[in-house]
């Protein structure tokens, strides 16, 4: 479907000719700010998320194919870039997974003020440290 | 779909630089985007120097002066300089607000003024806000009612419902919230965008109006008001300090409890 605002992108000038009318500057100008990277931050891990877990699914897979399967996969993901990937994947989920329960205080009704907005912004970027430094330190000890 | 980038006419330039007049004392530079429809070329930005010693307080006060005694061709649109009227909304230091509202004080290093984003442009400042009128007028704001109004008086309200409607009323329609949203950037042709949502609710939520039912229904799509992912900008930006992802909410909200 073609987008309507294309006609508006048509105007006049001093003589009446037809001219092509630029866009304004957007994402070029306008200041990243908590309410925008907490939820570009969702969407971008939520995309990381779907596609670690097709790893995941790998992983699965493997340990169900046999022996030779699971420690091919083992020894992958006990390599740096599989760990750096784990490490990654951690990341994406606690940071998803907390500022879910953002949205669904949102989706709720509460806390839309804004300095609410700041704090729950901030907590949630605390949390998912936090929680992934505590994983991978209980993970490496128990390993 | 969502494009990223400017388009190839829209890329910004730099412009031309206006020095302050020798034995300025406090000299502040003002960025100011300039596109003119007669000149066949791209956008671009001019610096003016502006002796502050001699010039208002808010950013208006400062266009103003460039536009009386420096460059007669600065376009912009301005009426009552005091937030009231919605006319000065624009980009200033990468956040939308009324220039009239915004003091030269709280801005950092230089002030980069754009117009309204993601929005075409009729001539420098001044961009075409055709499609959120439009969009206003899709979500017919005016009241509607059944009832007959009583033949000796005005329809009443209990304070408790007139309360509902503050934080709503105050609403300008400057748009500063609407072209602060990167959703209604990427799908504003059918995003109803949070200016027009909170004007929807303002509606929904007086307590004389008898068309919610229908308001709702219209509402009632993915695009009009699930576009909305909550980003909170229009809230993080409103110059009349109202939250219009709030009243966004209230309207999923109402979706839902009416589901049963």
């Amino acid at each position: 479907m073609k987008d309507v605002r294309e006609a508006l992108m048509i105007g006049h000038n001093s003589e009446g000719k037809l001219v092509r009318r630029p866009l304004s500057p957007h994402l070029q100008v306008y200041k990243p700010q908590i309410s925008s990277a907490t939820s570009i931050f969702h969407r971008i891990t939520g995309v990381a998320l779907s596609v670690g877990t097709i790893l995941m699914t790998l992983w699965l897979i493997c340990a169900a194919s046999g022996d030779a399967a699971f420690s091919v996969i083992q020894a992958f993901f006990a390599s740096w870039i599989g760990m750096l990937i784990l490490f990654g994947f951690t990341i994406a989920l606690f940071y998803h997974f907390c500022n879910g329960i953002r949205h669904l205080a949102w989706d709720a009704g509460k806390g839309f003020e804004l300095p609410d907005m700041h704090r729950s912004g901030k907590l949630v970027f605390a949390a998912t440290i936090v929680l992934t430094v505590a994983f991978w330190v209980i993970a490496l000890l128990v390993w | 779909m969502a494009e990223f980038s400017l388009p190839a006419n829209s890329k910004i330039g730099e412009g031309k630089t206006y020095k302050a007049e020798a034995g300025a004392k406090r000299v502040k530079s003002f960025k100011v985007y300039r596109w003119n429809p007669d000149d066949g070329k791209n956008p671009v930005m001019d610096t003016y120097e502006i002796d502050l010693d001699k010039c208002g307080p808010m950013v208006l006060d400062a266009i103003i002066k460039i536009k009386n005694e420096i460059d007669s061709s600065l376009t912009f649109r301005r009426s009552c300089r005091e937030g009231i009227c919605g006319s000065c909304a624009m980009n200033i230091d990468g956040t939308n607000t009324l220039a009239c509202l915004k003091p030269i004080a709280e801005v950092k290093g230089d002030v980069k003024i754009n117009p309204l984003p993601h929005m075409p442009v009729v001539k420098d400042l001044v961009p075409d806000l055709s499609q959120p009128y439009a969009q206003l007028r899709s979500i017919e704001p005016w009241m509607q009612s059944e009832t007959v109004a009583p033949p000796d008086g005005e329809r009443l309200q209990s304070k408790e419902e007139r309360a509902e409607l503050d934080g709503l009323w105050e609403c300008i329609l400057c748009f500063c919230c609407s072209t602060s949203c990167p959703s209604y950037w990427w799908n504003g042709d059918r995003y109803l965008g949070p200016a027009v949502l909170l004007q929807a609710y303002r509606w929904i939520a007086d307590s004389r109006d008898e068309a919610t039912g229908k308001r709702l229904d219209a509402l009632e799509d993915p695009f009009k008001l699930y576009r909305c992912h909550t980003i909170m900008n229009c809230t993080q930006t409103c110059p009349k300090g109202l939250n219009p992802a709030k009243a966004i909410g209230k309207v999923k909200q109402l979706m839902l409890e009416r589901q049963g």
